[in-house]
């Protein structure tokens, strides 16, 4: 029981990552449907982060004292990852609000069912 | 000096033309850039495929740092083949594209259109050639956001719509694969992926190991639009400008299909093929795709949409070769990932000529086409008879590999299903043909001429090779059962 609870933060990416899903997949709104990928996508940036998370750990950088060898050591490789990760999201954000703008020019709506009426009028 | 760094040229040269584009700011130009790339890009990727049927597996370390610290480039036959599918592809589109696309996109947004382009086949040369999967993902981002625009660029309203919807569901797919990445670096400490193959072995049975098996496959299957992950496909297709579908349908999903066979190498064929019931299942799921899109492509009303429904039944045969394993069966569905690729961008490039021409692709405005455009035409029908699987064109030696793959099973079912679907194919190809060659012109088409030079050239191209890598075979089933032999880890 205690080993489950102390893996409370791979709850909280397990339980926003369902959020954002349910949102994507719910929600006729393309922004709403947009908020939902981004909160799935939070939510795999926490779990990388927490991935790379030692207790007590400390940046592995080696000090000149030479006293490296007491110190605990997180692993920064999954942080990084995770910068990359964030760019890529923010840049699909991006794209995608780019073209709910142009959806709303073109069919003056951003509710899916209203998009799908249009669709098979034109 | 130079050789030794084709591999990172591969990519770089595209990367670099995208800004390039950008600051030329004019569309002829920025073709003629373009062009210039994918030629060179052809070139290297030639060079690469010949020094690695030389010397073995070509390796390029990032900054000098080796793997597995460092990125690494790592070129195989597998790869080797894919990245050449790509750049052909690219080489005869690219060129294409100067009349379609000035037709199809607005002039002021034409260089911005081959900046994009060349976005998408820098993250597509990416994808095939890094070893490291972080990489894979950021690439596979790379050609998404790419082919969301470009999907979008189309004249059509519902472009904007569909490029949406594929966005949604890519971005979906992509986030499962990083997820799934995540699993597999907590358990092997490594993103390497020939460093994955040695460490993943010997702790299969771990929970982790399995998480991140399902969350890859099913992002993958998702970008590859393995049935029923395909919804995205049909409207991003039949909406696209012309040239983006053919570049799209001969290379995007060809892309995520090599990334699936890197993943029976990733985590060894006992495993996939043995431990889990996934033969039966990719199989299922593939078989499926095939007779719901070839029965759906009979329904519709307008060419595109209809080639894109024949493309969901072709992934389905490729994915059915990975299904079904073995030499033959994966070297069956390698050689349909070449064949299809020529023979799908070959119907596509021969549509957007219609479309330049006629200025639609309803099935009904094809009327009497053949008349008109009488060239156009025929490279369609040879295209089509190497999309049916007629024996003399190459898209017949992916399905006889295919038949004889499920016949050494004993699953004589799936021999059956396939040749219903080779039925169903020939029915939504004739009604194509019979459109073209069978009814009076239509008055909308009554002033339509063959299409320019420009763009018959790049057709015959892809339809002259549908036809000659079905009689002169060496080239590529030799080379594809060489890429599965490297899959099932036989050779290295």
């Amino acid at each position: 029981m205690s080993e489950a609870l102390g893996l409370y933060n791979y709850w909280i990416f397990v339980a926003l990552m369902m959020t954002g899903l349910f949102i994507v997949v719910s929600r006729g709104n393309l922004v709403k449907k947009i908020i939902g990928l981004n909160i799935f996508q939070a939510s795999v940036f926490l779990f990388f982060i927490s991935l790379g998370k030692v207790d007590h750990g400390t940046a592995p950088i080696v000090s000149h004292a030479g006293d490296h060898g007491a110190a605990i050591y997180a692993n920064p490789l999954p942080h990084v990852l995770i910068l990359t990760a964030i760019v890529v999201g923010v840049s699909t954000t991006a794209v995608a609000l780019a073209l709910v703008v142009r959806i709303f020019e073109a069919f003056g709506s951003v509710e899916d069912d209203d998009l799908h009426r249009a669709e098979h009028e034109s | 000096m130079i050789a030794s760094h084709l591999p990172v040229l591969q990519v770089v040269m595209s990367l670099v033309a995208a800004p390039l584009c950008m600051v030329l700011h004019r569309g002829r130009p920025a073709w003629l850039l373009s062009v210039a790339v994918s030629w060179a890009s052809l070139a290297c990727a030639v060079a690469l495929l010949l020094q690695v049927i030389d010397d073995g597996a070509v390796t390029y370390a990032f900054g000098g740092w080796a793997a597995p610290v460092g990125i690494e480039y790592r070129i195989d036959i597998l790869n080797g083949f894919v990245l050449l599918i790509i750049a052909a592809i690219s080489a005869v589109v690219v060129p294409y594209s100067l009349r379609s696309a000035a037709d199809e996109i607005a002039p002021e947004r034409l260089w911005l259109f081959y900046a994009v382009l060349n976005l998408l086949l820098a993250g597509l040369f990416g994808i095939a050639i890094t070893g490291d999967l972080f990489n894979v993902f950021v690439f596979l981002e790379i050609s998404s956001l790419a082919s969301y625009a470009l999907v979008s660029l189309g004249r059509d309203r519902r472009a904007l719509t569909a490029a949406f919807r594929y966005l949604i569901l890519g971005t979906l797919g992509a986030t499962f694969i990083l997820i799934g990445i995540g699993l597999l670096y907590a358990a092997t400490g490594t993103l390497n992926m020939a460093d994955i193959a040695v460490r993943v072995q010997g702790q299969l049975d771990s929970r982790t190991i399995l998480a991140a098996f399902a969350f890859l496959t099913v992002g993958i299957s998702l970008k590859a639009a393995l049935f029923p992950l395909h919804s995205w496909l049909p409207g991003a297709y039949a909406y696209a400008p012309s040239a983006v579908t053919a570049l799209l349908a001969a290379t995007a999903t060809k892309v995520a299909i090599y990334l699936l066979l890197r993943m029976v190498f990733l985590f060894g064929p006992d495993f996939i093929y043995e431990e889990l019931p996934l033969s039966e299942v990719i199989v299922t799921l593939a078989l499926l795709g095939v007779l719901s899109g070839s029965a759906a492509a009979l329904l519709q009303t307008d060419v595109k949409r209809l080639l894109a429904y024949s493309s969901v039944a072709h992934v389905g045969y490729m994915l059915l070769g990975i299904g079904l394993g073995g030499m033959l069966g994966l070297g069956g569905g390698i050689v349909h990932l070449f064949n299809h690729a020529m023979a799908k961008g070959a119907v596509f490039l021969a549509v957007g000529c219609i479309v330049l021409r006629v200025g639609s692709s309803e099935l009904a405005s094809l009327q009497g086409i053949g008349r008109r455009m009488p060239w156009t035409m025929a490279a369609f029908v040879i295209a089509a008879f190497s999309l049916i699987g007629v024996p003399l064109t190459a898209g017949f030696i992916g399905k006889w590999y295919l038949v004889l793959a499920a016949m050494e099973r004993g699953w004589w079912w799936v021999a059956a299903a396939l040749l219903v679907a080779g039925a169903l194919s020939v029915l939504y190809m004739w009604r194509v043909v019979e459109q073209a060659y069978f009814h009076e012109p239509h008055p909308a088409n009554a002033d339509a001429a063959e299409a320019p030079l420009s763009m018959l050239v790049p057709l015959w191209v892809l339809a002259a090779a549908s036809v000659y890598f079905g009689i002169d075979t060496s080239l590529n089933a030799g080379l594809a059962a060489r890429a599965a032999a490297v899959v099932l880890g036989i050779a290295p």
